[in-house]
């Protein structure tokens, strides 16, 4: 069984946890609808080691993990904006 | 016994002929180079030289030809799609593969079985009534049935599904068709090897020269190939050969699963798929059941497979079929799906002029790969995508016009 810690409960299966995809920051409200439409729509699909959202659907808690999407290996995981305490 | 098969017992050396021949070092320029030598790049490199006089092409595969996703799918063929854009390419693709053995010379087991797309809720009855009136529409023989010929055309199925979610109807879909996924891409290699296009297996792509927004070449393991135009034909590895070009797309890659059961006598003739129960099934010409599930969850790079996958197909088969539970899975495997937002591939030019992709095939690639090679070797030839492939433009993204094939294209949706 695969693992993941959620850093307010611990150590859970995998199964426990929803992909919540890549962290991304939007650009500003009045940007172009080109901007938007590559916000919206374009992901940076190519392989390497990621911050993304992940959800404890069981307490609810939604955190940041790192993770290699190449190998599958989790780095680390946080709550968002307590990163330098993990 | 055939004279043929003699002449193979007699023989001292191996007499039979190479289906392509085995290049090593490609020349210094080409008038079109394919990265990928699976199904698509290998029936575009065919179509091109074919159709449009096209031969000086190069085929580049970093592994062996059909190794890739074409090697690793369920190998099913049909065209009950959900657009009217989506099935008329589909249907277009169908079509070629009925007449594709004779006209590669190469028997493909193509099999014409029949699709039951079952539904085990309201909601998914509305679905498949959609699908029937849209393929109905277009041309296509697809239409809905009830519980009684679900069972009268495969009565080995628990139509209750263990009591947790009774079958109300399914889309039936007339032409569906499995057929030996290795053979397309071996006959498409000997086709196009015959006209001229030289395929370089081992030959990896590190990079590719765009100089003033435009393609200049490629870099690979064996050197520079001079070229105008290139295409990207590589599924799962289309997000690191974008990166090249310095091109975004919405393509994300996830895996997807598969497995055999060991072989059993004929019993199935139908190819089944419920969305509810994430499961799709069809017994291959050797007998082994083969049976697909819905994508992984979360993004990888990796074909790896896993434990719980199995288990979760393995336990939805039991709810429709309780008398496979002494049946053995023997193989497993992953493939990397190349994974677009509205479930339909992206084909044509892109920004970067000499550039052109062949890309987010998903979880739909096989069925399409006559259709696919065949409209981007046009693409290629007339630098001018088709109208067959037009609503699967790149540009659609940025003009908010998206193709939704969600509801057709796979299953757990």
């Amino acid at each position: 069984m695969k693992l993941l810690t959620c850093p307010v409960n611990g150590t859970r299966p995998l199964s426990e946890f929803v992909f919540g995809g890549e962290l991304r920051q939007p650009p500003a409200a009045d940007c172009s609808d080109q901007v938007w439409a590559h916000y919206v729509h374009n992901r940076n699909g190519a392989p390497g080691l990621k911050q993304e959202w992940w959800y404890h659907a069981p307490s609810g808690t939604w955190f940041i993990a790192e993770r290699n999407t190449l190998t599958d290996q989790v780095i680390r995981t946080y709550l968002k904006g307590q990163e330098s305490q993990a | 016994m055939p004279l043929r098969l003699l002449k193979y017992a007699l023989s001292k050396e191996y007499p039979g002929k190479r289906f392509f021949q085995a290049h090593e070092t490609p020349k210094k320029s080409y008038d079109v180079v394919i990265i990928g030598g699976g199904g698509h790049g290998l029936a575009a490199a065919y179509y091109l030289a074919k159709e449009h006089g096209i031969t000086n092409v190069a085929v580049l595969e970093k592994g062996y030809i059909g190794g890739g996703n074409t090697g690793r799918n369920t190998t099913i063929v049909r065209s009950n799609y959900l657009t009217p854009e989506g099935v008329k390419f589909y249907d277009a693709s169908v079509k070629i593969y009925e007449g594709l053995s004779e006209e590669l010379d190469l028997n493909l087991f193509y099999s014409t079985r029949g699709h039951y797309t079952l539904a085990h809720t309201e909601s998914a009855m509305r679905t498949m009534r959609w699908r029937a009136e849209v393929n109905k529409h277009v041309g296509v023989e697809s239409y809905v049935v009830g519980p009684d010929e679900i069972a009268k055309a495969c009565p080995q199925l628990d139509m209750s599904c263990s009591g947790q979610a009774p079958i109300l109807g399914a889309l039936f879909h007339a032409p569906g068709s499995v057929a030996r996924h290795d053979g397309v891409a071996w006959g498409y290699a000997r086709g196009a090897d015959s006209l001229g296009v030289e395929i370089f297996q081992n030959t990896e792509v590190l990079g590719i020269d765009v100089q003033g927004g435009k393609v200049a070449g490629v870099k690979t393991n064996k050197g520079y190939i001079a070229t105008t135009k290139v295409l990207s034909a590589v599924a799962g590895f289309t997000p690191r050969i974008c990166e090249m070009v310095g091109l975004e797309t919405p393509i994300v890659i996830h895996p997807l699963q598969a497995c055999v059961t060991e072989p059993m006598k004929p019993w199935l003739d139908t190819i089944l798929v419920s969305g509810s129960l994430h499961v799709y099934v069809s017994q291959s010409s050797r007998g082994e059941l083969v049976m697909g599930s819905s994508l992984d969850p979360y993004e990888v790079h990796s074909t790896r497979s896993t434990l719980d996958f199995v288990e979760g197909l393995t336990s939805h088969m039991l709810d429709m079929f309780p008398f496979l539970s002494n049946i053995k899975v023997v193989r497993q495997w992953a493939g990397m799906a190349d994974m677009t937002p509205d479930f339909a591939p992206v084909m044509g030019k892109t920004p970067v002029e000499g550039f052109y992709l062949d890309a987010g095939w998903g979880t739909w690639g096989f069925k399409a790969t006559p259709i696919s090679g065949k409209t981007m070797a046009e693409t290629i030839a007339r630098d001018q995508a088709p109208d067959l492939i037009h609503s699967f433009r790149l540009s659609r993204f940025e003009d908010y016009e998206l193709t939704g094939e969600k509801g057709a294209a796979s299953v757990g949706h």
